[in-house]
């Protein structure tokens, strides 16, 4: 097979492997697995950003959280904002006719005008880089137990301010989120929209690995894992280290911002429990499970974790099972867990097999 | 390698997930004589609302055991399924969506807090599955949502009963301290909004954190403005930080707290300080002490005892929240005679006079609540009990 | 609706009170740094589960005091948690080979997360308060016009008793001199016959210890619940951070001087954001100076992270 479309194989495989599992299930009746896949799916979202920013970069961030509920909470206030009382002025006029504002009803039919869902959207985004780029920008110059305290800081101050803000909803957080429509589909909860949200979801998630990985084989990739490697060698080589650190870490506050605005779309809502210190603490435990710098890992052991976390499967102990695997897998496997030593020496067999494929076909060719 | 070992585990995870309707013992509610019926809890049994949460598990797991050894509901023998949500909306969500798709539950008793009720509301509408709330927000049914009810009273006769006692002990201007959670804003807000009609002026009104472990700075702010009296608007633990806070400051004026305040850890907890605190609350922790003709008296008293000796802790009265929506299932169950959705609905809708732990209930079509005024009582503090304040 | 921009018309008391309300807090909040301090100068972590041996030692001592006269459930509430402090270190620090300081990072955030549902496990989610040490809760003392439960006095003079004895440990004891070799240069205290490791176990012993003490302390103050010790982990450590990391003495000093910007902040913001203050401290000082106030820029500049 052509080696440039070599990367691809896992990202098909994967896309294989979704289609396949909805079928399944599906053809099952369990159609009702479909919500936690495709909630699971956002927080991946996050847990891929993250993975870049740890793994590759080699910046540990303990308030990501914070990152996906500015994106979420964006959203989520400009598409609740009441624009009613103000339907007549000419300002919304002028929305209305630049398509960007979005006239629903209700439940209890009421009708509402709002910000529409594509402009919340973007306003999001540009958001979430903007403080990303503030914040980046000092946080980068930080290391070890510093830029932990510091990530934790930004973190909590946006747990502070969601709680203490009206209209941020304060504790209750904000409801009623209408539906994201997207190239005729629509990200919403709704039961009958299932099957198509979970692709949504899927395909976001799969583009965001695409992304990820095209950004990891670049030029961009090697000179993060160089700075991982050894700064100081970095900057000797002539890498603007810092430029990339800030780079990495905008990027990864825009993946965490995307998972949140479209999951607060799928939820309709969104509350200060997406931005507590422990979410946090559960994505970088995530990214560490998967092998800090193993995307598919990452992957991988988001969609599992949250899957049973979202079932209830852990019930009650939630918190320490995140916590459990955490100190386990710092403890024992700080490569993670699919790198384990046991792992590794059927990684070698087979390399040393492909090897000795390879040469004895080399030399076939040079013999025929 | 990589590729192979998350292809093995990828797989391990399909054959997971696809197996497991097989080990889940669904009964997917087979239309016996008399089959089971579902009845699924949202709680906050643990994390920031476990106060909220856990009595509110105990008292439904005792009376679901109570009702089946009594035969069930109408001969249903009731199967009950809590699910943990630790006061985290996207939890309750998720395990609204599989209480309702997959359990096919008759009901959801919960959530715990307000910002999960209103998060899953729509969700319960849409699924035309019945929700019975143990949250406070005024919101969750007003709008009305035909499937939605909410069994705790309104936070509103609270504030009210405040000020009317206030008027009986010629109080006419205090200082009020809230906690920032959705109950102390709540509360706040209707304070503010009730006090002009009952000739009461709010001088000083503070917001703080409601993890704040010492609120003498915000008490030193009230006593400056010499209120008479100060309205404390929260959750625990600041409840009882902020009498003990009060008297050693020597601030003598009368303590009003919300009906947060229901629990007799709280007094424990305040010790000398909690006596003479006065606030409205539901009759159950003052069953020994009400008239024998009190429509709640033996309800009351047969739960306080039940639960006190089944888990060996104090009954308090958000327990109380979740035993009302279960006897209102009940009732309306028995009444309407069969366990189709939509029957059971229309009954709660009908149902007048359920005694529950709150108050009594008469539900109607606007009002999915159910109680009056009269749920309230005023109580006080005396020699570490709780007490009646009009005797 | 706040008035606090209202009051200017603040009365020496009111000051005072301020004043009171700050340095308990803030003498709280020392003590946490020191203990973080303890063990980062011994060993170079910063040891996130600080917090919990607070509200473990309160939990702790209020059981026993159930039964054990109070000094006696209180000593045994220093003893427990100092077995703990001992047994965090051999269970997770004791045999890693050369971790990385982002692994122990994690390790340590683990391990308060593990000590905090322990807690909730065992003592359930209600919160509990230890006896006042003298007096009741509405025992009341007034100094210049301010008021204080004498239990501020308690917690005042504990921490001071605490300060002192520990710079008479450092600067006289055996042990404590050991301690000092070690952080100062490792490998000359090894040379010197000091067993490096053992003393690593002493430093997590003591944090633990002076953290029982002090969560026995406040306890009657600010009640005890098992998910406090995050919060005030994070205090103490932008207290360590603002004295410089290491620098104890000026710990004490950023301790104070936290709790005082804190108390007298209530004056002037909405009290929701005052928990923004000390973060926002945290920040501020991580942005733009984080060797600390006191700190050494180009020895800080040198460590390795």
């Amino acid at each position: 097979m052509h080696p440039r479309l070599r990367k691809y194989i896992p990202i098909l495989a994967v896309l294989l492997l979704v289609v396949v599992i909805q079928l399944i299930i599906s053809a099952t009746g369990a159609n009702y697995y479909l919500t936690q896949l495709t909630m699971s799916a956002y927080y991946s979202l996050v847990v891929v950003g993250l993975c870049l920013l740890m793994g590759y970069a080699g910046q540990i961030s303990l308030g990501h959280a914070g990152f996906f509920a500015i994106g979420g909470y964006t959203s989520a206030v400009l598409t609740t904002v009441n624009l009613m009382p103000y339907a007549d002025s000419s300002a919304v006029e002028v929305l209305e006719r630049l398509g960007m504002v979005l006239e629903r009803q209700d439940l209890y039919g009421n009708t509402l005008l709002s910000f529409s869902p594509w402009l919340a959207c973007i306003a999001a985004l540009l958001i979430t880089a903007a403080i990303a780029l503030i914040i980046g920008v000092p946080v980068i110059r930080l290391r070890g137990h510093y830029l932990a305290m510091a990530t934790l800081g930004f973190g909590l101050i946006i747990y502070r301010i969601v709680l203490g803000t009206g209209f941020l909803g304060e504790a209750d957080g904000i409801t009623g989120v209408p539906g994201f429509p997207l190239f005729g589909l629509e990200v919403s909860g709704a039961l009958s929209k299932r099957i198509s949200n979970y692709y949504i979801a899927w395909v976001l998630v799969l583009l965001g690995m695409l992304l990820a990985m095209n950004l990891i084989q670049s030029r961009v990739g090697r000179a993060l894992r160089s700075i991982h490697g050894s700064e100081t060698a970095a900057q000797a080589m002539g890498i603007d280290t810092a430029r990339y650190k800030l780079g990495t870490f905008v990027l990864s506050a825009v993946y965490a911002a995307v998972g949140g605005i479209f999951l607060t779309h799928y939820n309709g809502s969104i509350g200060p429990s997406e931005v507590t210190t422990m979410k946090s603490v559960r994505y970088v435990a995530i990214v560490a499970v998967g092998g800090m710098d193993n995307l598919w890992g990452a992957l991988l052991m988001s969609i599992l974790l949250n899957f049973l976390s979202l079932r209830g499967y852990f019930g009650s102990y939630d918190d320490a099972v995140f916590a459990a695997i955490l100190l386990v897998i710092m403890l024992f496997f700080p490569d993670g867990l699919l790198r384990a030593p046991g792992l590794r020496n059927l990684a070698v067999l087979r390399e040393k097999a492909a090897a000795a494929l390879r040469s004895s076909r080399s030399r076939g060719a040079e013999d025929g | 390698m990589k590729k192979a070992s998350i292809m093995v585990l990828a797989t391990c995870l399909l054959v997971g997930i696809v197996s497991s309707p097989l080990f889940a013992g669904g009964e997917a509610g087979e239309a016996a004589a008399k089959g089971p019926v579902k009845v699924g809890a949202i709680l906050a049994v643990t994390g920031g609302a476990s106060w909220l949460g856990a009595p509110e598990a105990k008292t439904l797991e005792m009376l679901v055991e109570e009702t089946n050894a009594a035969g069930g509901i109408d001969g249903h023998p009731v199967q009950l399924i809590i699910k943990d949500s630790q006061a985290s909306a996207e939890k309750a969500i998720s395990f609204a969506k599989q209480l309702i798709e997959e359990e096919q539950v008759l009901a959801i008793i919960g959530p715990s807090t307000s910002g999960e009720s209103m998060a899953i509301k729509d969700i319960c509408q849409e699924g035309r599955t019945i929700l019975l709330s143990c949250a406070a927000a005024e919101t969750i049914v007003d709008p009305v949502a035909s499937y939605v009810f909410k069994t705790p009273q309104k936070d509103s006769y609270a504030a009210i009963w405040i000020f009317k006692t206030m008027q009986d002990m010629g109080i006419s201007r205090i200082g009020v301290v809230a906690g920032n959670t959705g109950f102390g804003n709540g509360g706040k807000a209707q304070l503010e909004k009730y006090a002009p009609e009952y000739g009461i002026e709010i001088a000083i009104a503070e917001v703080y954190d409601s993890g704040a472990t010492d609120l003498t700075g915000v008490l030193t702010k009230l006593k400056a403005r010499d209120v008479e009296a100060v309205v404390n608007w929260s959750i625990v633990p600041a409840q009882s930080i902020v009498a003990k806070n009060m008297r050693q400051l020597g601030m003598e004026v009368p303590l009003f707290q919300s009906h947060g305040f229901g629990n007799i850890k709280y007094v424990e907890a305040a010790g000398e300080a909690a006596e003479g605190i006065i606030f409205p609350c539901g009759r159950l922790l003052v069953a020994d002490v009400l008239p024998a003709d009190n429509p709640q008296k033996d309800l009351l008293i047969s739960y306080k005892s039940e639960y006190e000796a089944r888990y060996g802790e104090d009954v308090s009265t958000f327990g109380g929240h979740a035993y009302d929506a279960f006897i209102i299932l009940k009732a309306a169950i028995e009444k309407s005679g069969t366990v189709e959705m939509d029957d059971v609905r229309d009954a709660i809708e009908s149902l007048q006079g359920v005694v529950g732990t709150a108050g009594i209930f008469n539900i109607s079509a606007s009002d999915h609540n159910g109680l009056g005024l009269d749920s309230f009582e005023m109580l006080t503090v005396k020699d570490g009990k709780f007490t009646l304040l009009k005797q | 609706m706040p008035t606090s921009l209202a009051t200017r018309d603040v009365s020496f008391e009111q000051f005072f009170q301020y004043f009171l309300s700050g340095i308990t807090s803030g003498s709280m909040y020392a003590i946490i740094a020191i203990g973080f301090n303890i063990i980062y100068n011994t060993t170079g972590i910063i040891n996130f589960a600080q917090g919990e041996f607070l509200i473990l030692g309160g939990m702790i001592g209020i059981s026993l005091s159930s039964f054990l006269p109070l000094p006696l459930a209180i000593a045994g509430a220093v003893i427990v948690t100092m077995g703990v402090g001992a047994l965090i270190d051999f269970l997770f620090i004791s045999w890693l080979k050369g971790p990385s300081v982002l692994r122990l990072v994690i390790i340590t955030i683990g391990v308060s997360i593990l000590i905090r549902e322990s807690m909730l496990h065992i003592w359930d989610e209600k919160v509990r308060t230890l006896q006042h040490f003298t007096g009741t809760e509405i025992s009341s003392l007034k100094i210049l016009g301010a008021y204080i439960s004498p239990q501020v006095l308690w917690v005042l003079g504990i921490s001071a008793v605490i300060v002192v004895a520990l710079n008479l440990f450092f600067r006289l004891t055996l042990v404590g001199r050991a301690m000092r070799a070690c952080s100062d240069n490792r490998t000359a205290a090894r040379l010197c016959g000091i067993r490096a490791r053992r003393m690593v176990t002493f430093s997590f012993m003591l944090s633990a210890a002076i953290g029982a003490l002090a969560g026995c302390a406040i306890s009657p103050l600010t009640q005890t619940q098992y998910n406090m010790g995050a919060p005030m982990a994070i205090k103490g450590f932008t207290v360590a951070i603002l004295g410089g990391l290491g620098n104890s003495t000026a710990a004490v000093i950023a301790g104070l001087a936290l709790g005082l910007l804190e108390a007298f902040s209530i004056a002037v913001l909405p009290l929701a954001y005052i928990d923004a203050v000390s973060i926002a401290v945290l920040l501020v000082i991580l942005f733009f100076r984080p060797s600390g106030l006191f700190g050494n820029r180009e020895a800080s500049a040198l460590k390795e992270f």
